[in-house]
């Protein structure tokens, strides 16, 4: 484990970024924290996390795929991509940390998603253990420790200093630039502050929320819960909770007609919309209850059954701040799973 | 503080359910938090008992659930209608958007509503409990050992720091006492805007509506959106468009919103409470409203129902299309 100043991070924000492109979270003009090229003048946040996750890294809101250019009866297809440069992501919490394992498999899974695994294989993961959890914080519900958070480099914040710990070798390396910023300490300069994040954990609002009554194999069990009326009757249909979610991880692949060719992109889609997975015989969920249903069955019920019981959800109460109509995963599971007792 | 109780609601709310006026009532339930509000609708007086809130958080417009839910009852939904609910309720009732018959509006009155983001602007993460019920807000947080007290003027919702109206302008009955229209400072942000030059004023909006996700809740909040299939839901409009060229196409999708509901957009604010990005997507609609009190006299939209909107009547004393040029030069 290496530390420096709490001052001196300004310097290993330079060093980091003069090997590869660097984002940290950024406070914007409205006060909310983003992801933001790091350049000298960017601030380090101190937001607890950012209004957006750092899935859009991997997995953009929007890409081309591919190109046809054609030409009489020949169809040219072109590979739009460009080469995919090193980048680190920095002060990423550990329950997007987490999101990164489950959109992995979905991704990473035969057949390969190539431009998705590009990406990963070039970025960077710092995380960054927690200060400050929100009431909306439930990760230790899906077994995440926020003291403890994964990536390739571990990092811990005190008031004054901070600390380093590489996990992987891609870390390594990347510590290996800092060498003179840092200076060399023991694992058990971070205990103290282990200890009062678990403090905190045992109070948040939410630390007794369990997956209890959900995972592989309940399908049956919840699909016709009388409850999913009363859950979704006030759902407004915008896709809020599935843009600022680290794990949904729902497309659409469309054609864009440029008039001399085609260029075929991958957007993110919503569950919540009502053109969502529409087939030529038309839409299998025509209700807005039914398409809500599919989102929390899918994190709750349908992921783990595929995936070995790992939940789609991390926990990171993005849905909690975000939905306009405070309706979210926590709602759901308190009251049809185990929690409703 | 409100001036009315959740009390006073729920006793109006039980005698209504129990002597047959209504059969459901629309309201605002209980969340996890204090003020984590979901609107849900409830059928008995014990669901009321358990569920119901009504404090700072229930900032929730109803009129638009109305479209959905009295078509699915029998007999009468009651509705809690706040001052600036009222407005977007005639402005429904204009457009036969539901059926007045089935509806009970009770007109209750409102002190502004709080914003949980300016709250935890100055309380930071981390909130346990929130009471309104005082002079002032008492949060109580995880790493606070006293609740801090927050002063509810400081954090007013910004749509309610600029109330245009405390008068119902629709109800049935009418909870409190009735209020008045207020003068409000609501356009001089508007102004604020006018007065830059075009490119300070690209800028301007260039930095809020680049940050557009497209998750499309303003329009699924707005009262005035209530076509049943939004043209940009629709693929075989040839502009259901689910990814933008650039960061700042959303614009186009924004302007063309605003167009759609000019002269019909109440100014109730929904668009940016529900924003999770942050996007002031009010000032848009503001300044057609200002506009168009400009150029054809003051006109509140929903102030009543059946009300012809300037844009859609005629009178020989409307402005020429020539005056956009006049107005152009002035500014430039």
């Amino acid at each position: 484990m290496r530390k420096c100043s709490l001052d001196s991070m300004n310097s290993v924000f330079a060093e980091i970024a003069k090997a590869a492109t660097l984002y940290i979270p950024a406070d914007r003009t409205d006060g909310a924290a983003v992801y933001t090229k790091w350049e000298e003048g960017v601030v380090w946040s101190n937001a607890l996390n950012t209004v957006r996750s750092p899935k859009d890294f991997f997995f953009p809101q929007m890409e081309n795929l591919m190109e046809f250019k054609t030409q009489g009866k020949n169809i040219e297809i072109i590979d739009t991509r460009s080469e995919t440069e090193d980048f680190v992501v920095f002060g990423v919490r550990a329950c997007d940390v987490k999101s990164f394992e489950i959109l992995d498999r979905v991704f990473l899974s035969e057949p390969v998603d190539s431009y998705y695994a590009a990406r990963r294989a070039h970025g960077v993961i710092i995380s960054l253990a927690c200060t400050r959890p929100s009431e909306t914080c439930f990760c230790g519900t899906f077994g995440i420790n926020p003291a403890e958070p994964a990536g390739d480099i571990s990092v811990w914040k005190t008031e004054t200093e901070v600390f380093f710990r590489s996990n992987t070798e891609k870390g390594a390396a990347l510590m290996q630039k800092l060498e003179a910023l840092t200076e060399e300490c023991t694992e058990e300069a971070v205990d103290a502050q282990k200890e009062k994040i678990s403090a905190v954990m045992k109070k948040l609002p939410l630390a007794d929320l369990t997956t209890e009554g959900f995972g592989g194999g309940k399908t049956k069990e919840l699909f016709d819960n009388p409850a999913w009326d009363e859950l979704s009757q006030t759902c407004l249909g915008c896709g809020t909770c599935t843009f600022v979610c680290p794990t949904c991880q729902c497309y659409d692949i469309k054609d864009f007609n440029t008039g001399k060719g085609v260029i075929r992109y991958r957007c993110w889609d919503s569950c919540m919309y009502s053109e969502f997975t529409r087939m030529a015989h038309g839409n299998n969920r025509n209700s807005q209850k039914e398409r809500f249903r599919q989102r929390f069955m899918h994190k709750l019920v349908y992921y783990p059954e595929n995936n070995d019981g790992l939940f789609s959800c991390v926990g990171c109460g993005r849905c909690l701040a975000k939905c306009p109509i405070s309706m979210n995963i926590v709602k759901v599971m308190k009251k049809i799973g185990g929690n409703n007792k | 503080m409100q001036k009315i109780t959740r009390e006073q609601l729920i006793d109006k709310a039980v005698s209504l359910l129990e002597n047959g006026t209504v059969e459901a009532v629309l309201g605002w339930g209980k969340g996890e938090f204090d003020y984590d509000v979901t609107p849900a609708v409830f059928k008995t007086a014990d669901e009321l008992k358990a569920g119901f809130v009504w404090n700072d958080f229930c900032g929730a417009n109803f009129s638009k659930y109305l479209v959905a839910k009295t078509g699915k009852i029998e007999g009468k939904i009651l509705v809690f209608l706040k001052p600036c609910d009222t407005y977007s309720f005639n402005q429904l009732l204009t457009e036969h958007r539901f059926d007045r018959e089935k509806v009970y509006a009770v007109g209750i009155p409102c002190e502004g509503m709080a914003d949980i983001a300016k709250v935890k602007a100055v309380c930071g993460e981390g909130i346990s409990a929130i009471n309104c019920d005082g002079e002032k807000i008492a949060v109580t947080t995880l790493y606070d050992d006293e609740p801090v007290m927050v002063d509810a003027k400081d954090v007013l919702a910004e749509r309610c720091v600029n109330c245009k109206s405390k008068k119902h302008v629709a109800y049935d009955e009418l909870l409190g006492e009735e209020g008045e229209v207020v003068d409000s400072a609501r356009f001089d942000e508007v102004a604020k805007i006018e007065a830059m030059t075009p490119d300070e004023r690209f800028a301007f909006w260039q930095n809020e509506l680049s940050r557009c996700i497209r998750c499309n809740a303003c329009r699924d909040a707005c009262p005035a959106c209530t076509c049943e299939k939004c043209v940009f839901d629709n693929p075989n409009s040839g502009v259901e468009n689910k990814a933008p060229a650039n960061s700042f196409e959303e614009k186009m999708f924004h302007i063309i919103r605003a167009f759609h509901v000019a002269g019909r957009c109440t100014d109730c604010g929904e668009c940016s409470r529900v924003c999770p990005q942050n996007i002031p997507l009010h000032l848009l609609n503001r300044k057609f409203i200002k506009d168009i009190n400009e150029f054809y006299g003051e006109y509140q939209a929903g102030a009543e129902v059946g009300s012809r909107a300037p844009l859609v009547d005629y009178t020989t004393g409307d402005i020429e299309p020539g005056e956009v040029f006049d107005r152009r030069d002035k500014n430039a």
